[in-house]
């Protein structure tokens, strides 16, 4: 098993912070795993992404060509890196702020208002927790439970700790939201 | 133990503390500013000193007084600030200090940018600095292996009183993967260094230097380095094989690009291309031998970089003529996939 993901957006969406969270949820579950992060000048307002791999032999390549899996926070996201999604990957994009869908018919697509539930939740940041939910739920890679430990454990490293309950709600909210749309498969 | 997600930044300056560190100088520079920053953290609390120094020159000469005094010291760049010590690195070679030094490669020339490179391959092996010396140079491939390579450096170092490098790149620095950390050395392993400046009360003082006007004198000063690097080229030569043993087409690559070249070789064998993977650790020594030994009966050996073909010499050096010897390399901070080097690997083996 190798799963490469990709996630994608603006600067500010945490989407360094929903890898890493994936990461260090893959490595408590006893799996290899890398994050490489986009570190050049783009991160500055522009866009952000970085790769993450799980997998349970060593990890060659941290960078994917084709990745099994995408978060796209933003249409720029989608519209760069649709094409390198793996025949029969997902995509797990943001309904709220994509005005389309993905073009390509071999991937299973996940529309998913992460801006709109994050803010029914009360708190516009927790949107990469919603997405993070999603693809948690879409791509089977890690339990749930597991998950939510790692976001914990991360937030109450950066003295967070209060907002572990709303990240923990804002995962949920993005797991059911994909269990929705993919019922039992 | 348990795993710990850390960057390489980070793990190269935890394993640096685990070592015994005592004493870190450095000025920052993108990619490799967590580790100025681990430090400055970390090191104070931990009974070292942390000192950000004016410049790179400076740091490089504060690195050579700490040196000199007998402690665990090491400084750490990029491209760009690691061009600024060569003066001073040098000069600790001249004068047999151990020291580590790290170099987290940035592309160049010049200023050139901040994504990951391997373009200072001929500054760290055949020496930035003036005069006849060496570095050992060892490259990290993954974050694990540069928290191991680490306290190896400074063990070696000390070993053989030959300043050591830690040649890696961006990638490795920014990207994080779980390390086992190897638990902190116990100081009173690290061997004594009675040659060091350490206050000569009742014993004839250290002379801590460079410098020997008198030309029979400083040959023979470098008789004494060049029978130590012989001594290194004998027993630390490093490197790691993968699938070489009935290889038709063999692929060198160190560091990062070693990795990702990892994973072309899976790719490639499911495609029924027998392909296999020399991995240099130590950059200098370079592993010539085991090389030489391969190229007798693999027909190809495409070396992979991430310059203009730096470490390609060496590769050609070692097999001289007995294989043919392409290059694959990529420039300015460009990074290649792995479906990008299985494409070359494609143009070298019969259909």
């Amino acid at each position: 098993m190798e799963l490469g993901v990709i996630f994608a957006g603006f600067g500010g969406q945490g989407i360094l912070l929903a890898g890493k969270v994936l990461a260090r949820a893959g490595m408590d579950q006893g799996l290899e795993v890398t994050w490489l992060p986009s570190y050049g000048p783009e991160m500055r307002g522009g866009t952000a992404n970085c790769t993450v791999v799980l997998a349970d032999q060593p990890i060659g390549s941290p960078i994917v060509d084709a990745p099994r899996a995408l978060v796209a926070m933003n249409l720029p996201s989608l519209d760069r890196f649709e094409p390198r999604v793996a025949a029969e990957g997902l995509i797990v994009y943001n309904g709220s702020l994509i005005p389309r869908d993905p073009k390509r018919e071999d991937v299973q697509g996940i529309p998913v208002p992460v801006n709109d539930i994050a803010r029914e939740l009360g708190n516009a940041r927790v949107i990469n927790m919603v997405a993070l939910g999603a693809l948690v739920r879409a791509s089977g890679v890690v339990p749930l439970e597991a998950v939510v430990a790692a976001m914990a454990r991360e937030m109450r490293e950066r003295g967070r700790d209060r907002l572990i309950e709303i990240n923990r709600q804002a995962l949920e909210r993005g797991f059911n939201e994909a269990e929705k749309l993919l019922g039992d498969r | 133990m348990s795993r710990v997600l850390m960057r390489g930044n980070e793990a190269i300056a935890e394993a640096a503390i685990r070592a015994g560190l005592k004493c870190y100088f450095s000025y920052p520079i993108t990619p490799q500013g967590e580790l100025v920053e681990y430090m400055a953290r970390e090191l104070p609390k931990r009974g070292g000193v942390f000192l950000q120094a004016e410049s790179e020159v400076a740091a490089i000469n504060m690195v050579y007084g700490a040196a000199a005094a007998g402690v665990r010291t090491m400084t750490s760049s990029s491209s760009p600030g690691n061009s600024l010590k060569q003066e001073g690195i040098s000069y600790l070679a001249g004068a047999r200090l151990p020291a580590v030094i790290v170099n987290v490669m940035r592309g160049g020339p010049g200023l050139g940018n901040i994504a990951p490179a391997q373009g200072d391959y001929f500054q760290a092996t055949k020496g930035g600095g003036h005069g006849d010396y060496r570095l050992i140079v060892l490259a990290p491939s993954t974050v694990p292996e540069a928290a191991q390579l680490v306290m190896l450096a400074f063990d070696l170092s000390d070993r053989y009183r030959v300043p050591a490098m830690i040649l890696t790149d961006g990638m490795l620095g920014q990207m994080m993967e779980p390390v086992e950390l190897p638990p902190p050395v116990d100081e009173a392993t690290i061997p004594e260094k009675p040659w060091a400046l350490t206050g000569a009360k009742g014993r004839p003082p250290n002379v801590v230097r460079s410098f020997e006007l008198e030309p029979r004198k400083l040959k023979e000063m470098n008789l004494v380095l060049q029978e130590t690097y012989r001594e290194i080229e004998e027993n630390e030569v490093r490197w790691e094989e993968v699938e070489t043993e009935d290889a038709e087409i063999l692929l060198v690559a160190h560091g990062t690009v070693g990795r990702i070249v990892k994973t072309v070789v899976r790719q490639a064998r499911k495609e029924g291309i027998k392909a296999g993977l020399l991995r240099p650790i130590s950059l200098w020594p370079f592993p010539y031998g085991p090389l030489r030994r391969l190229a007798e009966r693999v027909p190809t050996v495409l070396t992979v970089e991430l310059s203009a073909g730096q470490m390609w010499e060496d590769v050609r050096l070692a097999v001289e003529g007995r294989a043919k010897t392409p290059f694959f390399g990529e420039l300015g901070g460009v990074v290649p996939t792995p479906r990008e080097i299985l494409s070359e690997v494609k143009k070298h083996v019969p259909a």
